[in-house]
C-alpha cells in the first residue's frame, strides 16, 4: 500500500486533461504539480482484508512528505501494512527517464478513461510498467497498475468526493500478492474445533491481499517533523 | 459440610507440595516475561516468520502484557495438569499411605459425602492456582508491559483483537481452564482411590495427559476423525476458542465476537461429563472399597 501513497501524489497530476498533447509535456506538468504537495497528513479509516490476517478496522494517520517519505500509524493499536517495497515514488519517476505511452481509451465504472503506460528505461529499475486509468473529464486518475520486479502486480482504484477539487481521494482500494503463513501445530497449540476446512497445499499461494482506506480529512503542506517517519 | 470442606483444605495447604505448584508457576511466569522483556522482538519475529519482509511489524506495540500473557499460557497450560495432579493424586492414596483413610471414613458422614468434599477442595485449589497465575502472568505483565492489541498467532493466520475486547475473553479463559484442569484433578482423584500411596496417581495422571496431548497434537487423519475428538486433552485448548474471532464478509474481524461458541461449549459439556464419569467412577469403587489403611 505504501508503495502507491508514495506514487499517490504524482498520480494526482496525471489527472490534467491533455489528451492531445505530447506525453513528454504532460509528464513535464505532472512533475511542475506535483511540486506543490510538500506533505501532508491525513485522517482516515484501514480496513484489511488479508487471507491469512484477521484485523478489525482500525482508525490510522497516513504520512506522507515528499520526494518518498510514507508512513502509516495506528495510534491507538496495532495495524500490519504492506512495507514499501519499490523505492521510488512517481516523483522521483518522473525525474528519471521511461517512455510515456498513450495506450487508448476505456471506462471505468461507465467513467471514459485515458490509459497511459510509464514504461522506465532503465533496465535494472524494480518498476516494470504503470498502468494509469485517467478520467480526462475530472482531471483525477482512477485506477493504476503497478507491476514491479519483486512484488508482481500491485492494482490501486480510487474514488474520490470531497477532496476531488484537490484531487485527493475519499477512498483508496489497494490490492496485491499475497505469501502463504504457517507455523507449527506443535508451537501454536491450536483449539481445534473440528470446523475448520482444510485448503489444499498452495492454495494460498496465489491469492491476494486488499487493503481499503477511506480518508475522513486531510492537512497538505503544514509540515512535518522527520520523527512520524521512524 | 463446610466444616469438612475446610479441614481438607487445611490439609492440602499444610503441606509443602502444595506451594511448590505456585513456586513453580511464579519461577516459570517470571523467566517466560524476562525473557520477553529482553529479547521480545525475537520471539515476535520467529511467529510473524517471513511475514517481516513484506508487512510492516509494530514489534512494540505488540509485545504487551496481554501478548505475554497469551504467550504464557500457551507455554504453561499445557504443563499445569502436572502441577495439579501433585495434589490431586495425593487426595485418597495420601490418606491411604498415612494410615488415616479408615480414621476418616469411620466419621458420621457417608462415603459419598467425604468424597465429594475431598473434590471439592482439589477444585478449590485448581481455581487458586490459576487465579495465582492469573494474577502473575496477567496483572504482572500488564505491570512490565503495558497494554495494547494483541496478536494472537495460530497455525495458519494471525489475528489482531483491539484492547478493549480482551479483557473479557481472558476471564473467560480463565473460566474455562478451571474446567479443564478440574478435569485433570478428577482424573487423578480417580486414580488415587487405588492406590496406597500418591506416587502411583500422581505419575499415572502425568503419563495419560503426556499421552493424550500427543494423540491430539499428531496431525494423523486417522486420529484427528476417531480419537482426538473424545480425548479429553483436545478439548482442555477450547480456552484459546475465546481468542479467536469471526470475520466478516470483508475480510475484518469483528470485535467482540467468537468465531465457534458452539465448539467451545461442546467441549465444555465433554470436559463436564469426564469430570462426572471419573467422579462418580470415584465414588463408586470408594463406596464398594474394604479399606484397610
Amino acid at each position: 500500500m505504501n508503495r502507491f501513497l508514495l506514487f499517490f501524489p504524482a498520480f494526482l497530476f496525471f489527472s490534467t486533461y491533455l489528451p492531445a498533447q505530447d506525453a513528454g509535456i504532460l509528464i513535464q506538468s505532472i512533475r511542475e504539480k506535483l511540486e506543490k504537495i510538500n506533505d501532508y497528513r491525513a485522517q482516515a479509516s484501514l480496513k484489511t482484508n488479508i487471507p491469512f490476517l484477521r484485523v478489525p478496522d482500525a482508525e490510522v494517520t497516513v504520512y506522507y512528505k515528499k520526494p518518498n517519505r510514507i508512513k502509516i500509524k495506528n495510534e491507538k493499536g496495532i495495524s500490519l501494512v504492506p512495507k514499501e517495497s519499490v523505492s521510488i515514488s512517481l516523483y522521483s519517476l518522473l525525474n528519471g527517464k521511461y517512455q510515456v505511452i498513450d495506450a487508448g481509451k476505456d471506462k471505468i465504472n461507465n467513467i471514459p478513461v485515458r490509459i497511459v503506460k510509464l514504461l522506465p528505461e532503465n533496465e535494472n529499475a524494480d518498476l516494470v510498467l504503470a498502468t494509469l486509468y485517467i478520467d480526462a473529464s475530472r482531471l483525477l486518475v482512477l485506477k493504476a497498475k503497478i507491476t514491479t520486479r519483486e512484488n508482481g502486480t500491485d492494482e490501486v482504484i480510487l474514488s474520490y468526493g470531497k477532496y476531488a477539487a484537490s484531487s485527493l481521494p475519499d477512498k483508496i482500494i489497494f490490492s496485491f500478492n499475497t505469501q502463504d503463513y504457517k507455523l507449527p501445530k506443535g508451537v501454536t497449540f491450536d483449539y481445534d474445533d473440528g470446523s475448520q476446512k482444510k485448503q489444499p497445499p498452495g492454495d494460498q499461494k496465489n491469492q491476494r491481499g486488499k487493503i481499503e482506506i477511506s480518508y475522513h480529512s486531510y492537512e497538505i503542506n503544514r509540515g512535518l517533523s522527520e520523527d512520524v517517519f521512524k | 459440610m463446610w466444616s469438612l470442606l475446610q479441614i481438607e483444605l487445611f490439609k492440602i495447604f499444610r503441606k509443602s507440595r502444595t506451594y511448590i505448584s505456585f513456586g513453580a508457576i511464579a519461577a516459570m511466569v517470571i523467566i517466560i516475561q524476562a525473557a520477553l522483556k529482553y529479547d521480545g522482538k525475537s520471539y515476535i519475529e520467529f511467529l510473524v516468520g517471513g511475514l517481516k519482509d513484506s508487512l510492516e511489524i509494530p514489534y512494540d506495540h505488540i509485545l504487551n502484557g496481554y501478548f505475554v500473557c497469551f504467550i504464557i499460557l500457551n507455554l504453561l497450560l499445557i504443563h499445569i495438569p502436572l502441577l495439579i495432579a501433585l495434589v490431586a493424586g495425593d487426595s485418597i492414596a495420601g490418606e491411604a499411605n498415612m494410615g488415616t483413610l479408615r480414621l476418616l471414613v469411620s466419621k458420621p458422614v457417608s462415603r459419598t459425602q467425604l468424597m465429594l468434599i475431598k473434590f471439592a477442595a482439589t477444585v478449590i485449589y485448581t481455581a487458586l492456582l490459576l487465579i495465582w497465575l492469573a494474577f502473575i502472568s496477567l496483572a504482572l505483565s500488564i505491570l512490565f508491559f503495558g497494554t495494547n492489541d494483541i496478536l494472537i498467532a495460530r497455525n495458519d493466520s494471525l489475528e489482531i483483537i483491539r484492547r478493549s475486547d480482551v479483557m473479557w475473553r481472558y476471564l473467560a479463559a480463565f473460566a474455562y481452564a478451571t474446567v479443564a484442569l478440574s478435569t485433570v484433578a478428577a482424573l487423578a482423584f480417580l486414580l488415587s482411590v487405588f492406590a496406597e500411596n500418591s506416587i502411583g496417581p500422581i505419575v499415572s495422571t502425568i503419563s495419560v495427559v503426556i499421552v493424550f496431548t500427543l494423540l491430539s497434537e499428531m496431525q494423523i487423519p486417522l486420529y484427528d476423525r476417531t480419537v482426538k475428538p473424545w480425548l479429553f486433552t483436545s478439548h482442555m485448548l477450547a480456552w484459546k476458542g475465546f481468542f479467536y474471532t469471526k470475520v466478516d464478509a470483508g475480510g475484518s474481524a469483528i470485535p467482540g465476537t467468537i468465531e465457534n461458541l458452539q465448539a467451545i461449549m461442546k467441549s465444555f459439556w465433554v470436559l463436564i461429563a469426564y469430570i462426572t464419569g471419573f467422579v462418580a467412577s470415584a465414588i463408586f469403587i470408594f463406596n464398594r472399597k474394604d479399606i484397610l489403611s
